[in-house]
């Protein structure tokens, strides 16, 4: 591995450009501890003020209920749905196949700005025979964000289950099991980790979701970064620093107990 | 109940419902884009032709090219550099490394864009710190203009020339790397004449892929830019809530999806996909 080292020059530039790849979120962070109503850095005296404002406000309480339902949902849609599409794919691999997989990525190819019509214009349809399930309603949205996301949870599932041995199909179809038994008591078990890193990269994806998302709804259903952007584009709201400090730091969290179990678990099995 | 049908409709149930849901949910209403693009306002191609002969909009088109192609070569250079320093260096550097490259990775667009703003306003940070430096004497205009929407995009682009890249230096094979060496050439030589040449395949394709996904953005700009740097999705944004313009948003959309496929299209034929996912 080490036979080929990596120059000083580049060293000192990769310290640079990590610099760089962290000045945004270091930035946020003392900005949200600011005595003032406005955006400023806090001098001398440090308050929590904007955290207080943002758990006494419905509006931000609502939009994260909100988010986090639509995540949710979506992610659970998506995961099932990139699940049962991949196995089957897996089963039997041909040129027509190859063309489905190819339709599945469209959401993940196509520019977020034309996704955003194409689900206006859907919800907006369904809109007039079902109000409910249409544009600006929960549904609309868990639906739109499903298709938006589905393209992640394949590719997640493809490299999942190309790891799978083929032999273990033959052996349960030699043993009398049919595609369903197969696939419920065979494949599944296999799958289920992958299944729940698929959910979490999804329910990410649907969490943040914006573009599409400003489309879509007016105001029924405020998502968390609808809410973050209403307060960004007037004038900017020091809330928007609380809850991005927050959110920075539960990200943080999370990465640092994912690089903790892998070391571990690379100390265990070496 | 489900075991009582026969396997090939057991099988049709696993395989059809997503690309069913894509084809009603997503394929059909980009029909109705179409159909909007030459109905709205009247009967006929008359937004293309506006297309065609805006200067306004050509302008916002040629803008958008040419600021997706500096923020691709930018973001390239930037992630080339972090997965050139990940492959080659002690696990302790790979560990900060991937920390630099995930954090951002997953924290919404909002917040880094938002991050941005707070770190590039005349008063910030960056400003702040060039003062201290002696560097310059009053604050540069960094947000509101163009600068500021090439720095977040950059930052918003890395991790995702980082993932295809890193994929396509893992696949060279270190023993001829270590066969230049001991053929005599210098480590700047081995870089430029034997690692740079098996990397290009890798480079082009996250190239493309960065280019099309700025193609599509318009939160950056539409914080960032302050209205300066008209973006064709900003554009596409105002025509649907601020002006009513549904048609000629409608055949932008049309125009930008027959550019991605042309893209698209180029990845395929020039590096093989399944190589940059890996």
């Amino acid at each position: 591995m080490n036979i080929y080292r990596v120059g000083w020059l580049a060293k000192l530039l990769a310290l640079i450009t990590m610099g760089f790849l962290m000045l945004p979120l270091a930035a946020v962070i003392p900005v949200s501890f600011t005595d003032k109503r406005y955006l400023s850095m806090p001098e001398g005296d440090w308050s929590l003020r904007h955290y207080i404002a943002l758990f006494n406000s419905s509006e931000w309480i609502n939009s994260i209920l909100n988010s986090t339902a639509i995540a949710i949902s979506a992610a659970l849609l998506a995961t099932l749905l990139s699940t049962t599409f991949v196995i089957a794919v897996w089963y039997r691999s041909n040129q027509w196949t190859r063309w489905l997989i190819g339709l599945c990525m469209l959401p993940l190819i196509i520019p977020p700005v034309v996704s955003a019509m194409v689900l206006y214009f859907m919800t907006t349809n369904v809109s007039r025979i079902a109000p409910s399930l249409g544009y600006d309603s929960l549904p609309g949205v868990i639906l739109s964000h499903t298709l938006l996301i589905v393209p992640f949870g394949v590719i997640n599932m493809l490299v999942a289950i190309s790891r799978i041995d083929r032999r273990i199909e033959l052996a349960a179809r030699n043993l009398g099991a049919g595609l369903w038994q197969t696939t419920w008591m065979v494949l599944l078990p296999n799958l289920r980790l992958s299944m729940l890193t698929t959910f979490l990269l999804c329910f990410i994806l649907s969490w943040e979701e914006i573009a599409v998302t400003l489309f879509i709804t007016s105001w029924e259903v405020i998502t968390l970064p609808r809410q973050i952007w209403s307060g960004l584009r007037d004038n900017v709201d020091p809330v928007v620093a609380a809850i991005s400090t927050l959110l920075i730091t539960l990200t943080l969290t999370l990465l640092l107990v994912r690089m903790a179990v892998y070391s571990w678990r690379a100390r265990q099995h070496p | 109940m489900i075991t009582r049908l026969p396997e090939h409709w057991q099988y049709r149930l696993l395989l059809w419902p997503l690309p069913v849901l894509l084809l009603l949910c997503y394929v059909v209403p980009f029909a109705g884009i179409i159909t909007w693009s030459v109905t709205l306002p009247e009967l006929g191609v008359d937004n293309y032709v506006r297309l065609a002969n805006d200067p306004s909009i050509h302008a916002v088109l040629w803008r958008t090219l040419y600021l997706c192609a500096i923020v691709g070569i930018c973001a390239l250079l930037l992630a080339f550099l972090m997965a050139y320093c990940w492959l080659y260096s002690s696990s302790r550097w790979q560990r900060w490394v991937e920390l630099c490259i995930f954090l951002p990775f997953f924290i919404s667009v909002l917040v880094r864009t938002f991050g941005w703003l707070v770190a590039l306003r005349n008063n910030g940070l960056v400003n702040g710190w060039l003062q201290d430096l002696g560097l310059i004497d009053s604050p540069l205009a960094l947000t509101r203009n163009t600068l500021g929407v090439i720095i977040a995009m950059v930052h918003f682009m890395v991790p995702f020339a980082f993932f295809p890249l890193l994929s396509s230096m893992r696949q060279i094979d270190d023993r001829v790397l270590l066969a230049a060496r001991g053929l005599g050439a210098s480590r700047t030589r081995v870089f430029i004449s034997v690692f740079l040449p098996q990397t290009l395949p890798g480079l082009l394709g996250a190239f493309i892929m960065v280019f099309v996904f700025c193609l599509g953005f318009f939160i950056i700009p539409a914080i960032l830019g302050g209205g300066s740097t008209l973006m064709a999705a900003e554009y596409v944004f105002l025509q649907m809530f601020q002006t009513y313009n549904w048609g000629i948003g409608a055949a932008l959309c049309v125009l930008m999806l027959v550019l991605v496929s042309m893209l698209v299209w180029l990845l395929m034929r020039f590096s093989r996909v399944e190589r940059l996912v890996g």
